[in-house]
């Protein structure tokens, strides 16, 4: 028999977990199993009647455009980015990753009154222009497609630099030496070694795109089926007592959220494995 | 030390290739997406002149809308390290029902939409709700008060904490508790005396990325708060009013605090991340 020194006693431990579980139940669970029972508080027809709303489904055609141009931009980036920081030894490396994590510091309204600073046809830097080109970027599309690309923009760099730091660059130089080439080094080496970090870093992406609401609202200007994304319509309804609406609308955006958490758990599982 | 070519590169050399083309297009990038907007704020602001940039800063109601979110911010940040420390705990130490579930779901404020958790708590902790409807009773009201604003900023600040703990905890040798215990500590002296010292850099991160994601946090609080000018009006929150009632200047200088704010907080972590890898050097 061994005898553990180090550990406390079951009373100790079984009121810890209590706690936690308590904890969880109360901040997590609780308000996650909410948004569906409200969803489908006034029975299914009325849940499937209101996701199939046409403003709806205007929103979520906005919403796509948004995460369609946020994913490619933010993962060409995330790639590129990552090798050059994790691949190479260079001067002020900590400060390009501190600055690559600045979306994600700062205040989603902070992040959508900058660009109302530079693109507002009233008062920004590039009015002048703007309006000579007849061109409008705030409350517009432009405006939240920009908006969502900066607020997602550190995910996928995120995933893949402390990664492809610790797996070194021995491989890639191996292959170079045996006379790869360096695009193909990265398709066959580098590529494979990082894919479920890549995944998970362009699904959530996706989930924060889709899901972006305070940047997004500010340079939106709420033009209902024109300029509304899917958190926007949700706002909209539950501002207008349509509780069921928004929750059933809202249930949408937390299915993502569902996706996103499974995607990770795996991708951690398979990453742990190498 | 001689002066060589090496010590004045910027890059070392490598026989890596793609270092030209993806640092130069990342630079572009960053400074198209992120420098020049984010300068943008700190650029407007110095055109406003300083005695009407410290007017608007000063004023009654901005003052009230700090320290609203600074207070409730704060006490978000200090509940989760309490409960994060726990939890981080629990899911390292313990195996238990439903601990693989609790794991993958910690995230969850992370991965959903703050707007979905604003109306879920606001509907939760109203008087009608499940939990406002018990609590009622008790003379307790929670939505559209301080206290709801702060129940919403534990709930998505919540996964920092716990995921910062959680690796370093994980990777702690437990040798140096078996040690204290042998040399006859108790558990909770081996607990405060050993365990808390190694994961302190990692709790003084996760308070501050905690504190720093609930100060500039909107999406859930709009709906929680009720918005009521002096009580219940976060600075975030503000800022979209006075843009909607055009005062550009007046939000620009409260955002321009905010993003003082953030800087420092970043730079906070920067810096207990090097004495924490410096302390371990030792």
């Amino acid at each position: 028999m061994t005898v553990k020194v180090a550990e406390e006693s079951w009373v100790v431990r079984v009121v810890l977990i209590s706690i936690a579980l308590l904890f969880f139940t109360l901040n997590l669970v609780i308000p996650l199993v909410s948004v569906f029972i409200k969803a489908f508080g006034e029975g299914v027809d009325v849940y499937f009647a209101t996701i199939s709303d046409p403003i709806a489904w205007k929103a979520v055609k906005l919403t796509l455009k948004a995460v369609g141009v946020a994913v490619v931009l933010n993962t060409v980036f995330g790639l590129a980015v990552a090798w050059a920081v994790a691949k190479f030894k260079f001067k002020g490396k900590n400060l390009l990753v501190t600055i690559i994590d600045l979306p994600f510091a700062i205040s989603p309204v902070v992040a959508g009154l900058i660009f109302v600073l530079l693109f507002s046809t009233t008062h920004g830097v590039f009015a002048p222009v703007l309006n000579a080109l007849d061109l409008k970027i705030i409350f517009s599309t432009p405006g939240i497609i920009i908006a969502t690309v900066f607020v997602t923009l550190p995910f996928v760099a995120r995933e893949l630099i402390p990664l492809m730091e610790a797996q070194g660059t021995a491989e890639e130089e191996a292959a170079l030496t045996l006379g790869a080439s360096g695009w193909k080094t990265f398709l066959y080496i580098t590529l494979p070694n990082v894919k479920w970090a890549l995944l998970y870093g362009v699904i959530l992406t996706a989930a924060r795109a889709a899901g972006e609401f305070g940047a997004v609202s500010v340079v939106s200007g709420h033009i209902r089926g024109l300029t509304n994304t899917v958190p926007l319509h949700v706002e909209i309804l539950y501002n207008e007592y349509k509780f069921t609406a928004a929750f059933a609308v809202a249930s949408l955006l937390t299915l993502i959220a569902i996706i996103n958490l499974i995607v990770k758990s795996i991708a951690d599982w398979k990453i742990n494995q190498h | 030390m001689r002066l060589t070519s090496n010590t004045l590169r910027i890059k070392q050399k490598s026989v890596i290739p793609g270092f030209g083309i993806t640092m130069g297009f990342s630079m572009l990038y960053i400074s198209l997406l992120i420098l020049l907007p984010v300068s943008m704020i700190f650029f407007k602001t110095s055109t406003m002149g300083s005695q009407s940039f410290w007017e608007a800063v000063f004023a009654e109601r901005v003052m009230a809308s700090l320290k609203l979110s600074f207070g409730t911010s704060l006490l978000a940040a200090l509940v989760n390290v309490l409960f994060g420390v726990l939890m981080a705990w629990v899911l390292v130490r313990y195996s238990f029902p439903g601990r693989r579930l609790m794991d993958g779901l910690i995230d969850l404020p992370f991965a959903l939409p703050t707007a979905v958790a604003g109306i879920a708590l606001t509907t939760l902790y109203a008087e009608t709700g499940w939990i406002g409807k018990l609590l009622d009773p008790l003379g307790l009201k929670i939505a559209y008060t301080p206290l709801g604003i702060t129940i919403a900023l534990i709930f998505i600040s919540f996964p920092f904490v716990v995921r910062t703990i959680q690796p370093v905890l994980d990777g702690i040798d437990k040798e140096a508790e078996e040690a204290a215990a042998c040399l006859g500590a108790t558990r909770f002296q081996t607990f405060y005396k050993i365990i808390i010292p190694s994961i302190l850099p990692s709790i003084i991160t996760g308070f501050a990325l905690a504190f720093a994601r609930a100060l500039g946090e909107y999406g859930s609080i709009v709906f929680i708060s009720g918005n009521m000018p002096m009580k219940t009006e976060i600075a975030p929150l503000l800022i979209r009013t006075k843009l909607e009632q055009y005062d550009y200047a007046g939000a620009t200088a409260l955002a321009a605090v905010m993003l003082v704010i953030s800087f420092t907080i970043i730079l906070f972590i920067n810096l207990t991340q090097w004495w924490a890898s410096n302390r371990d050097k030792d």
